[in-house]
């Protein structure tokens, strides 16, 4: 390629993808502007940069609450899935019976099971289980993080199965031979070699836990309760046309994902390429 | 060390998972399949009766919930069209060696990030107000307008949309495959005098087939699935004609509370995705190039 075709190539590039990202920039200029400016022209910057409608959004969305809760129900789950994933696919690999075989099957068929096809009669089963046995798991955090893990297991067991076929089984022995438990050879010796694996998993489930809104929508009845998608859509529901205090409590939304992405993005790109793959 | 402890151990591995996605998955998919079988409001108090396959029948005849499938169907085909092709396209930008490819490959991933329905808000002030600002300001009314007041046109807002989300994803795994295409490969068909068109058709496109699989994968059962963006979007609007699978059974369990009927479309929902994603998965693995 000629050097001057290179550069305007460049500049090409440049401009897809400011363009691709112009919806943020939207979001962004009208979460500044009063009623009056936001509708005088939705495109243009703001004249003057006042914070005053992300106060409010934060106010009206509880965000700090919504905030905190995200991160709890999301952290929990995943390290719950990390770990008894590994666990569960470390018994799967090596241990070859039919028992293994079919249980391995059974968690890869229903990865085909659409969540919808669920819904319902889990809320009937979690709502006799909170009746018949008194464990509270509707309108808790640790009922939904219940369901995460549920949710989440066949799809890590399956990443994991994969990952570990490929790890040599000397090692374990040797550790065995030494006196070694089954607990101290997997926790010592098996798990630090899936780190890789682990992190494919663990943003993979961050990702889709922190955005889903279905099931916390169908579990979730209190307002303190509620994470930052639930949060949002009630706020979205009370203020839909005040749209540039709408602009505002999405941007905050965002604005985790986004920092979250500029420190992990490596890892995150890795991840879903690894993940995808499988 | 004995077979008894062996079992002991295998137990105390995989019981914990095994217990939880019992109880989530296997036990709901289970009873979700009597329940399409009976008629129901959802009141605990209130019977239970065993129609048959009432509800498989009257779910034929449910012309709003063909209209769903339609929409779906055709949502689908749209979707999977322009999500691959924009992936495909940014990847081979961003594969280019460029300064600004590591840059824009950080963009152009970002919006998959966001989640759905936050991603549908945010479009939903675009094709409302932005656009219709800019049909006030140029006098193109024919292309800007309200698109989610025009059924055809909210369709295609829901593409935009899903596009918008998608695209990067694929971008990710498509770059993944032509990294992986040997640049020796390359270099001699450039030799050989193939130009640039030559080279994507005859060594690209179909080295690149297992990433198609993955892709085409990916975007059908995502397309196929999709719930937030319609909800945050369109809310299936306007008169229902963006109403997709999912939320047409979303609706008929708690809108309507029927919980019986509901049940059997999710059934029938499930029964087409499964058949869908396995079709395509034995079909592209038959297709791909051996390196």
């Amino acid at each position: 390629m000629k050097r001057s075709g290179k550069i305007l190539f460049e500049i090409l590039l440049v401009i897809v993808a400011l363009a691709f990202l112009s919806p943020v920039y939207i979001m962004l200029v009208n979460s500044f502007k009063n009623r009056a400016e936001l509708y005088e022209n939705a495109l243009a910057l703001p004249s003057s940069f006042s914070f005053k409608y992300y106060s409010q959004a934060m106010d009206k969305m509880n965000f700090l609450t919504a905030f905190g809760n995200s991160l709890f129900v999301t952290i929990t789950s995943v390290v719950i899935v990390v770990l008894l994933a590994s666990m569960t696919a470390w018994m799967l690999v090596r241990t070859d019976n039919k028992l293994s075989k079919f249980i391995f099957l059974t968690l890869v068929a229903t990865m085909l099971i659409p969540f919808q096809t669920l819904m319902m009669p889990l809320m009937q089963v979690m709502d006799w289980i909170r009746h018949n046995l008194h464990i509270p798991m509707l309108n808790t955090h640790g009922g939904l993080i219940y369901m995460n893990v549920g949710f989440h297991a066949s799809m890590a067991v399956f990443l994991y199965h994969g990952f570990m076929k490929s790890i040599p089984i000397a090692l374990e022995e040797a550790a065995t031979l030494d006196g070694c438990s089954k607990f101290g050879v997997f926790w010592r010796i098996v798990f630090p070699m899936l780190t890789t694996i682990t992190i494919t998993i663990a943003i993979l489930d961050v990702i889709a836990m922190w955005n889903d809104y279905l099931l916390p929508s169908l579990t979730l009845a209190d307002k303190g309760l509620r994470t930052i998608p639930l949060s949002t859509f009630y706020f979205f529901g009370q203020f839909t046309i005040v749209w540039n205090l709408a602009m505002a409590g999405l941007t905050l939304t965002i604005i985790p994902v986004v920092i979250f992405y500029l420190f992990s993005q490596k890892y995150i790109i890795k991840g879903i390429a690894a993940g995808a793959v499988k | 060390m004995s077979k008894k402890k062996d079992k002991a151990w295998f137990a105390l591995f995989t019981v914990p998972l095994l217990f939880v996605f019992t109880t989530v998955v296997i036990i709901p998919f289970i009873i979700g399949i009597v329940y399409s079988f009976v008629k129901w409001d959802g009141i605990p108090a209130n019977p239970k009766v065993f129609v048959g396959f009432n509800n498989y029948v009257q779910l034929f005849q449910d012309d709003r919930f063909l209209a769903s499938a339609w929409n779906t169907v055709e949502f689908t085909v749209i979707a999977l069209i322009a999500v691959n092709l924009l992936g495909l396209i940014l990847s081979l930008f961003v594969t280019s060696k460029l300064k600004v490819s590591n840059a824009a490959r950080t963009m152009f991933f970002m919006p998959n990030l966001i989640g759905g329905l936050i991603l549908g808000y945010i479009w939903q002030f675009i094709f409302t107000d932005a656009l219709s600002y800019i049909g006030d300001k140029t006098g193109l009314h024919s292309i800007f307008f309200n698109w989610l007041l025009n059924p055809q046109a909210a369709l295609m807002a829901m593409v935009i949309v899903f596009t918008w989300q998608m695209a990067g994803y694929t971008m990710i795994i498509y770059i993944a495959g032509i990294q992986g295409i040997p640049d020796e490969m390359m270099e001699a068909a450039k030799v050989d005098g193939a130009n640039l068109w030559h080279r994507l058709t005859k060594i690209v496109f179909p080295l690149l087939m297992p990433s198609f699989t993955i892709c085409l994968f990916l975007t059908l059962s995502g397309a196929f699935k999709i719930f937030d963006v319609n909800l945050s979007l369109t809310k299936g609007g306007p008169n229902n004609a963006t109403e997709m699978f999912a939320m047409n059974i979303y609706n008929e369990i708690f809108g309507y509370s029927h919980y019986g009927l509901g049940q059997a479309k999710a059934i029938v929902f499930f029964l087409v995705v499964a058949a869908i994603t396995l079709t395509q998965v034995i079909i592209t693995k038959k297709r791909e190039v051996q390196m």
